[in-house]
């Protein structure tokens, strides 16, 4: 018997369809992975299945019955739990409040001692090693997702869906979760894993289904599965894993980080140069200091200790005004949130950043003329797709406003980049396209430091890579210097064992 | 009596009870609200109107106690309004509370002038009768507590411990917090957010209500325009500084109460005005104070 | 795959035709109140648009009344497009009037442009230093500025309470109120024996003042930013706690010109608790404007109006001068709730939903 079976599921939100007539069929007791693109609707489906989503059209049985309508509570009823790629936990109530939150044991008034006693055992079962009382917001990320997980299981799920975990894990914690899942497995569990990983889903999947463009396009035996096959069924044609790259043209010091310390509980300070002609690639998962990296570059935070010099001139010493007329373009890691406003048109979100420069205000005021070229051209150069320049910037799509700030950060002519997670989110198309801007900017001598949790990024962009881990810099090297498996030990935090000589690369 | 004698009295506690009654049960109504994620800023207005309430209540029934249920229920009432207006609606929360507060001035003056005829003061009505605890009172210096006193000292101490019960003993009461801190969340594990803030929002107004009673027909006998005073935000702030727990808005209450106190009975010379600020200017300092710490521990408002 | 819902933002035009819909909810649930309360509603309403327009004082009258309403608005707006709720209107104005006062009275004797000039700008001062304040407190202490607001506003109508109760307080006066400042030192009247001075002149300018800002300087540009999404404002070079406490001393000194207006023009003195909380229903008067200085000025219009007519409609249907205050709060609850009012447009006949 089939554990789950969605037959012809479609969902559309307005125009746009989402899932377009999917089956999918899960096996009991198999780790099944759903593999696909960013936006190739996998979530939706997964959410559809949870009950967060109702169907426009399609069935769906879970274990043989056939199910009307799905809530969340009557997905868990039914014994199927779902950790979110967002994490549902409520940061202020303790890691056994937020497992039993929804189910608790008593009438009225909790009844603690049971609860305690139920989670301790679903936490030894499966070697969980959580500590109940901990306040969730105490805790690391690998943490918290296993209490999201615990929160399925006890719950009484069977099947568990699991969206994008390893976003947010160590190479290493993703180990540990996945030799987790094997576990559960073994103990009878069904797993639905979503991914876009190709690596994980060999190590780990029992069947795999691929989906693009919301369709349906394969399901597959694991062992009949190689990452070629899994990329080219991913994205529809042969996929390139090379980008062509000149050779790097170092030249002045541009940007030096000197004895800077990124988080307060770092060992060691950072420090590293940024030649123009060079992209520098900072490595790591997210959460170890890149986000105080980019503040403190930018200005908004004064750093503890140590200095930063842009090309002589010390920036932490540099007024707000001075700082206005040097060079910099900022792409940062959330665009909607740090680089647009979002109920404004995109020729005034043009203007930010470019306020001070005397071809857009002149005397306190704003040229509008001059504003309204510049943002039309750049807008049709990156293929930004609007319908005018009046549109406002909060209803393009993702990847368009990715653009939007590239042309606008590149329409600045600039001297130093800092790109954070500059393709996150993208589809394979929009992400050939700003690999392929940041590379120019680089020919043309801008000195960009590229901060990425994606290792793609980094190997295929940089001249230079430094991994951050705890807001230290583990290693700098030459790209050529490093592979898949020496990176992740330092982005685990584990400093370089003794070099193997069969190390494989991506 | 002078003043080092006033402070170190037994009249002191007496006076500051008095005053922490009301700005309890409304910061605890507030504490409710506030940690289910919704802002009100109408607890000002609600007191109002439950303060009008509880002299219509009495006046059409001549039962004070009935008076006091009338007051809970136009609490309520106001507090539906807020309530449909910031969950259904989705109304801006602050600008819908600062509505509230026009609207229950405006209405209650209006209804004042309907009743008994004159813009914004109301007949005189029955008082709550007052009670005194046989045996208790007869202990010396602390029997004064438990001679002659109002009901709604004992209703008040017991609803903060019941509320503190309900948000930390109970399954509501954990979901209650669980929604102020991550709606979502709470929504993905099954709990309907929606209830919820419903009944947080009405639960509020009852108490404000409530508070606004003791203001009208407890400790007076009539209702006046603005008889609340302030005393809503000084709840609000009661509640910040508290830390957004009942027990906190208890003591916090407890605190300014005392500042009132003393103003009340100390002579001192200084001009009547500047000791009129001293509540305000002390729960300014004080939520401020906390605010400054608010990222530490908190709702998500 | 994300979704982007469109957004589509209404012109003003639009945006004030909703909040002609949520006026006329208003009154129509007025209207039941009064009904209920055995009133008669046409007799109330025809003798409050008779105290309104009903004369040449009338109008005068409606229009004097409606000037702090045009500051308070003005300033609550100006607060709002930097992302800041100024609740502090009432202490704004009450200290900008003390200000005003007390400059006039100690420079009596001098010239009349010198005098209006300075106590203009004192009243104005006075009203930006506590916005200031305000502001500097959201900005370096990172609180929430509505209840700081709203217990500096308390304390500054007691501070100013017990200056005209005391050392400002005219000889020979039963009530709290201060000396008289000479006639010459006021703003012209426009219409001879009333109350309407050139005090309007003054807001229809500002009215002007604040569109331009707005639309075509840089620093309007950066206060939208702000208001908008402050941490994209910062990473493009934007000095947010600056432009924090610039917004909300601007603010304090519109909020600040309400109370200066009252004293140099309506009364020619400080009179205790004079505001009958402008500084709250500016703040009506501000979201049913949506925020612009054209629209407020339209709406601080219909406020007057109601404020003007209510005298009337107490004496001639004796109806209380506070079911304007029922009316006002209705137009702040609908308003803020666009749902509601879309709905009901609708239902009244297909106007076109954004």
């Amino acid at each position: 018997m089939l554990a789950v079976n969605m037959r012809a599921i479609t969902k559309r939100f307005g125009a746009m369809t989402a899932n377009d007539q999917i089956d999918f069929q899960v096996e009991q007791g198999e780790i099944h992975c759903l593999l696909g693109e960013n936006g190739a609707g996998k979530s939706t489906l997964m959410n559809v299945l949870f009950g967060l989503h109702c169907p426009d059209e399609g069935c769906i049985e879970i274990e043989g019955d056939l199910i009307p309508a799905v809530t969340p509570r009557l997905a868990y009823q039914l014994g199927i739990g779902m950790v979110h790629q967002h994490f549902m936990l409520i940061n202020h109530l303790t890691c056994l409040e937020n497992i039993i939150l929804g189910n608790e044991p008593g009438n009225v008034v909790i009844d603690r001692k049971r609860a305690r006693e139920a989670v301790q055992r679903l936490s030894d079962q499966y070697h969980f090693n959580i500590e109940l009382d901990a306040l969730v917001c105490d805790l690391s990320v690998g943490m918290k997702q296993r209490v999201e997980i615990l929160k399925t299981l006890y719950r009484g799920a069977n099947i568990i869906i699991l969206d994008e975990p390893t976003a947010v894990l160590t190479p290493i914690e993703a180990d540990q979760l996945l030799s987790i899942l094997k576990e559960m497995r073994s103990q009878g569990k069904t797993i639905i894993f979503i991914t876009h990983k190709l690596k994980e889903t060999l190590e780990v999947a029992d069947r795999i289904t691929i989906l693009r463009g919301g369709k349906f396009v394969a399901l597959l035996d694991a062992a009949s599965a190689t990452p070629e096959l899994l990329a080219r069924l991913m994205v529809g044609h042969d996929v390139v894993f090379e980008i062509e790259k000149e050779s790097c043209k170092k030249g002045d010091v541009i940007l030096e980080i000197e004895d800077v310390r990124l988080l307060p509980n770092a060992q060691t300070t950072v420090s590293f140069s940024v030649h123009a002609g060079e992209i520098f690639g900072i490595a790591g998962v997210e959460g170890n200091g890149q986000q105080q990296l980019e503040q403190i570059i930018m200005g908004l935070v004064r750093p503890k200790s140590g200095r930063i010099f842009y090309q002589n001139t010390n920036l932490l010493e540099l007024s707000h005004r001075a700082r206005r007329h040097l060079r910099f373009a900022y792409i940062p890691s959330d665009r909607l949130k740090q680089a647009l406003l979002s109920r404004v048109s995109l020729q005034e979100n043009f203007l930010l950043g470019n306020q001070y420069d005397p071809m857009y205000v002149r005397r306190g005021f704003i040229q509008t003329k001059p504003l309204r070229e510049s943002t039309t051209r750049m807008m049709k150069q990156f293929d930004v797709r609007a319908t005018s320049a009046q549109q406002e910037a909060g209803s393009l799509s993702g990847g368009n406003q990715q653009k939007f700030v590239l042309a606008r950060e590149v329409s600045k002519n600039p001297q130093f980049v800092l790109a954070c997670q500059p393709v996150r989110g993208l589809d394979i198309g929009a992400i050939k396209y700003i690999h392929s801007v940041l590379l120019k900017l680089r020919s043309e001598g801008a000195a960009i430091l590229l901060i990425s949790a994606e290792l793609s990024d980094i190997f295929q962009l940089s001249d230079t890579v430094g991994v951050l881990y705890k807001g230290e810099l583990m290693d700098i090297r030459r790209t050529e210097g490093f592979d898949n498996e020496s990176i992740s030990l330092l982005m685990a935090g584990r400093k370089e064992e003794p070099r193997n000589e069969t190390a494989q690369n991506a | 009596m002078d003043n080092l004698q006033y402070i170190f009295s037994f009249n002191i506690v007496l006076t500051t009870l008095r005053f922490a009654i009301p700005l309890t049960l409304a910061a605890v109504g507030a504490t409710i609200c506030e940690r289910s994620g919704i802002i009100n800023l109408g607890v000002e207005g609600m007191m109002l109107i439950g303060a009008f309430g509880g002299v219509l209540g009495t006046h059409l029934t001549g039962s004070p106690w009935l008076g006091v249920l009338f007051s809970i229920f136009c609490g309520g009432l106001v507090a539906l309004l807020h309530a449909v207006l910031s969950i259904r609606f989705r109304t801006n929360q602050t600008v819908s509370g600062v509505g509230i507060n026009i609207l229950s001035v405006g209405l209650s003056v209006v209804l004042t002038r309907v009743i008994w005829g004159t813009d914004g003061i109301s007949g005189t009505v029955k008082q709550l009768e007052t009670l005194s605890i046989p045996l208790l009172k007869d202990i010396p210096v602390i029997g004064a507590l438990f001679t002659d006193q109002s009901p709604f000292l004992f209703l008040t101490v017991l609803i903060v411990f019941a509320a503190w019960f309900f948000m930390y003993r109970t399954k509501a009461g954990l979901h209650l917090r669980a929604i102020g801190d991550h709606p979502r969340a709470a929504a993905t594990v099954g709990i309907n957010v929606r209830k919820y803030r419903y009944f947080a929002v009405v639960a509020c107004g009852m108490l404000c209500g409530m508070a606004g009673a003791y203001l009208s027909i407890v400790q007076n006998n009539l209702f006046v325009n603005n008889m609340v005073a302030g005393r809503g935000f000084i709840a609000l702030a009661a509640n910040i500084f508290g830390g957004w727990n009942p027990l906190g808005s208890f003591l916090a209450s407890l605190l300014f109460a005392f500042a009132q106190a003393l103003r009340i009975n100390l002579s001192l010379p200084i001009p009547d005005q500047f000791v009129q600020m001293v509540p305000y200017a002390h729960s300014l300092c004080s939520s401020a104070l906390v605010e400054r710490q608010k990222h530490r521990k908190l709702p998500a408002n | 795959m994300k979704l982007r819902k469109t957004h589509k933002l209404p012109a003003l035009a639009e945006r004030l035709l909703y909040s002609l819909v949520a006026v006329i909810l208003s009154l129509l649930l007025a209207t039941l109140v009064m009904l209920i309360a055995g009133y008669d509603p046409v007799k109330a309403f025809s003798a409050m648009l008779n105290g309104a327009f009903g004369s040449a004082n009338a109008i005068a009258n409606t229009l004097s009344k409606s000037i702090p309403l045009m500051f308070t608005g003005f300033a609550f707006a100006v607060a709002s497009k930097g992302g800041i709720f100024n609740i502090g209107g009432e202490g704004q104005l009450y200290l900008a009037a003390l200000a005003s006062t007390i400059t006039a009275l100690a420079l009596n004797g001098l010239p009349r442009i010198l005098v209006l000039t300075l106590s203009i700008l004192a009243g104005m001062a006075a009203g930006g230093a506590v916005g200031a304040l305000i502001g500097t407190i959201k900005a370096k202490m990172r609180i929430n500025e509505v209840i700081v607001a709203i217990m500096i506003n308390y304390i500054v109508s007691l501070f100013t309470s017990y200056m005209v109760n005391g050392p400002l307080k005219a000889e020979n006066s039963m009530t709290a109120q201060s000396e008289v400042i000479s006639s010459n030192y006021l703003f012209a009247t426009i219409i001879p024996r009333s109350q309407l001075t050139t005090a309007l002149y003054l807001g229809l300018a500002f009215a002007v003042l604040i569109f331009f800002l707005f639309r075509s300087t840089r620093i309007g540009f950066n206060i939208r930013a702000v208001g908008e999404n402050a941490n994209a404002a910062a990473s493009s070079g934007i000095h947010i706690a600056a432009t924090t406490i610039g917004v909300m001393a601007f603010s304090g000194m519109l909020a600040g010109l309400a109370g200066v207006t009252e004293v140099l023009g309506k009364y020619g003195r400080f009179i205790d608790g004079f505001s009958p909380g402008f500084g709250f229903t500016g703040i009506a008067v501000a979201v049913l404007g949506s925020n612009n200085p054209f629209g407020i000025l339209l709406t601080s219009l219909l406020f007057g109006a109601l404020e003007a007519g209510s005298m009337k409609m107490s004496y001639v249907a004796n109806v209380s001068t506070n079911m304007v205050m029922v009316i006002q709060g209705l137009v702040i609850l609908f308003v803020a709730t666009p749902e509601i009012v879309s709905q009901f447009a609708q239902r009244k006949g297909g106007k076109q939903n954004g």
